[in-house]
């Protein structure tokens, strides 16, 4: 288990834990992010600056403080 | 009258919708009880004359932001006859978890699939007919955009409104809604998506847009872009509207108000027409400035700059989000005001909001435009362009910087990246033709009185010489003259100064009625009467100095503090002044 905010750029996980506050994590479910959901870090922002996420056909950024609640369970084949 | 109310997630393409179906017809509404502005149209749908309104995008109908209050309190104190959800179709297995929270309700309701033909290139398709039988509500897969499924979707709602009756929506199961479960099982009906998708072109134009050190020029290079476009395309249209007003003063007007008595002609002619013709030659300008920022704002790019910035504005306690809006403000303060509605705190709120007035808006655009282009010589215009928007973003890092620990904040920051889109041309003019309604709204409020008040003030008391230091206009100009004089700004100057604060637009039209001339021969005087040390000095100060009026009623309505309201004015103000004193004394230095 990794939180999001480590994963290697590029490679799917599975979302397994949010440890965010309800209201965040009420936004995150609109935004597609939900345990047993895959996601990937397309691209992290330069500057310790945001990530570039994929939820299926949705793309999101997210500050890596955020990305920290996020716990993931990384593919063990890359992709 | 029948009510629809139209309803969905940022990105899914409600505005294009309602903007297809409305057209030009859609207006700002009032309701009781709701402070916001909404746009609504009314139009014949079958056989019902129906008024539609477009809710502001949202996530979440439990949601916590202004927006989604808005939105809630609207449907729960106005009757809807139909609400319209719109869900786009390349992210339906995600915005489909507004429809489940929409149909607690208990409204009749028409669920539209939008943006059809992108999610078939994407390979996901919807199955309108499933989603019906699993839910027992209306579907239509539609193509806002280009109009496809468009038809049979009013056919259907037109349909509908005959058995709905008018209700207010319920919000009492609303928080005990199940989501995540329901959400899986309608997406397994209803959404056939490949399990990979390939990779989009987005993702080719995303290497370049939001690389480290390429995303940065990329955004400098299309801004620059905007701004010598304005230049080139525009100067031929505004000498085009500049001759057809010379021809209709000197063919028109001058004989036709021959016999009113001298006092009365220089009111209506050096007055209100000069002042207004001098406004109205920018008027191409500004449109052509605002098809352009329709572009880059309806392609997708800007949550980009977004990402590009978050870094740096989160160092200065604000996010991603309040450089767009600060962005946006290059169009006109007001709306970008009201975009930060979307931000939950109140501190990353009003922090925003002390900055977005210092963006320069397109009425300022007119004034440095008009001054530009008379004092500067041809090649160094658009970099004195340019260099004042870097003021203006630097005006606002500063502020932000200094006051970011009196508003601190700690808002989670989570925005959407949609995919690159074409703008269509049909949406690009729409854009354009509300902003000529606008400009023509504000010159009939605040232009015409403006330059009309300018006109006396110059030539008030009887006898004096136009604008001379025994006019009204030149008392108020002395009085202010130890203030003004440390950063070259003269007394004529002042009076145009006084009036910028009703609204930016008067003043073009102000100088006009001081100089008592117009156009080109303003132009001329202009040069003559300033140097470029003293003209860039009042740029500066034009730039940063109080907000006009209309924002300054936008700061006080969304923020609803007087407090902060004069603080968004006096700290404005202090920075114009150090500003273009530091601007003037330098550059007098160097002999400019």
């Amino acid at each position: 288990m990794c939180a999001l905010s480590e994963l290697e750029t590029g490679r799917d996980a599975q979302v397994v834990g949010l440890r965010a506050d309800h209201d965040f994590a009420q936004r995150l479910h609109a935004l597609g992010v939900r345990i047993g959901r895959t996601v990937r870090i397309v691209r992290r922002g330069a500057l310790n600056g945001p990530l570039q996420l994929r939820i299926g056909t949705t793309d999101i950024m997210l500050r890596r403080t955020e990305a920290a609640l996020i716990d993931t369970h990384p593919a063990t084949v890359g992709v | 009258m029948k009510r629809i109310a139209l309803l969905g997630m940022p990105n899914c393409g409600k505005s294009s919708l309602f903007n297809r179906v409305t057209g030009a017809s859609a207006r700002i509404g009032n309701w009781p009880g709701i402070t916001v502005d909404l746009m609504r149209a009314r139009l014949l749908i079958g056989a019902h004359m129906v008024e539609m309104v477009d809710l502001p995008g949202i996530y979440d109908l439990n949601g916590y932001t202004d927006d989604e209050h808005v939105v809630r309190d609207f449907l729960g104190s106005q009757p809807v006859d139909l609400l319209v959800l719109v869900v786009n179709a390349a992210q339906a297995e995600r915005q489909l978890r507004l429809f489940l929270q929409a149909r607690t309700l208990g409204l009749p309701m028409v669920v539209l699939f939008n943006m059809a033909d992108e999610a078939r290139r994407l390979g996901i398709g919807i199955d309108t007919a499933a989603f019906t039988a699993h839910t027992g509500i209306a579907a239509h897969r539609i193509s806002a955009k280009f109009g496809d499924g468009v038809p049979a979707a009013l056919a259907r709602i037109g349909h509908q409104l005959g058995d709905a009756d008018a209700g207010m929506a319920r919000f009492d199961t609303l928080a005990d809604a199940d989501l995540e479960h329901p959400l899986d099982q309608l997406a397994h009906h209803a959404i056939h998506a490949p399990p990979t998708l390939s990779v989009q072109h987005s993702d080719r134009i995303d290497r370049v847009a939001l690389h480290p050190l390429l995303g940065p020029l990329v955004f400098i290079a299309a801004m620059a872009l905007v701004f010598n476009a304005v230049f080139l395309l525009g100067a031929p249209l505004q000498e085009g509207i500049g001759s057809v007003f010379d021809f209709l003063h000197s063919a028109v007007l001058t004989p036709l108000l021959a016999p009113l008595p001298d006092w009365a002609r220089g009111f209506l002619i050096e007055g209100v027409y000069n002042g207004v013709s001098t406004v109205a030659t920018f008027v191409p300008l500004i449109v052509l400035f605002f098809f352009l920022m329709a572009l880059v704002e309806d392609s997708g790019y800007l949550s980009r700059a977004a990402f590009l910035m978050d870094a740096l504005m989160s160092r200065l306690g604000l996010d991603g989000r309040s450089f767009v809006m600060l962005v946006m403000g290059f169009g006109c303060n007001v709306p970008a005001l009201m975009g930060t509605r979307i931000m939950r705190a109140r501190p990353l709120r009003l922090l925003s909001m002390l900055i977005i007035p210092l963006s320069l808006c397109s009425a300022r655009l007119q004034v440095f435009l008009f001054i530009g282009a008379a004092v500067f010589p041809a090649k160094w215009a658009p970099w004195a362009l340019l260099s004042l928007y870097l003021f203006s973003i630097a005006a606002a890092v500063l502020t932000a910087w200094l006051f970011r620990k009196r508003f601190a904040s700690r808002e989670p920051f989570a925005l959407e990246l949609p995919p690159y889109r074409l703008p269509t041309a049909r949406h690009v003019l729409l854009r354009g033709w509300h902003e000529v309604r606008h400009f023509v709204h504000r010159a009939s409020r605040f232009i015409i009185a403006g330059v009309a008040l300018v006109w006396l003030l110059t030539h008030l008391p009887v006898g004096v010489d136009a604008a001379g230091t025994a006019s009204w206009a030149g008392q108020i100009g002395s009085w202010l003259e130890p203030l003004l004089s440390p950063i070259g700004i003269d007394v004529q100057l002042t009076l145009a100064l006084l009036f910028g604060f009703v609204a930016k637009e008067v003043m073009i039209g102000a100088m006009a009625v001081i100089f008592g001339q117009e156009g080109s021969a303003l132009g001329d005087t202009l040069a003559q009467h300033l140097s470029l040390a003293q003209a860039y000095s009042f740029m500066l100060f034009t730039l940063l100095y109080t907000p006009c009026l209309s924002t300054l009623a936008t700061l006080h309505s969304e923020s609803r503090s007087l407090r902060f309201t004069a603080l968004a004015v006096v700290w404005p103000l202090a920075l114009a002044w150090g500003t273009a004193w530091i601007a003037y004394q330098g550059l007098r230095l160097v002999g400019g």
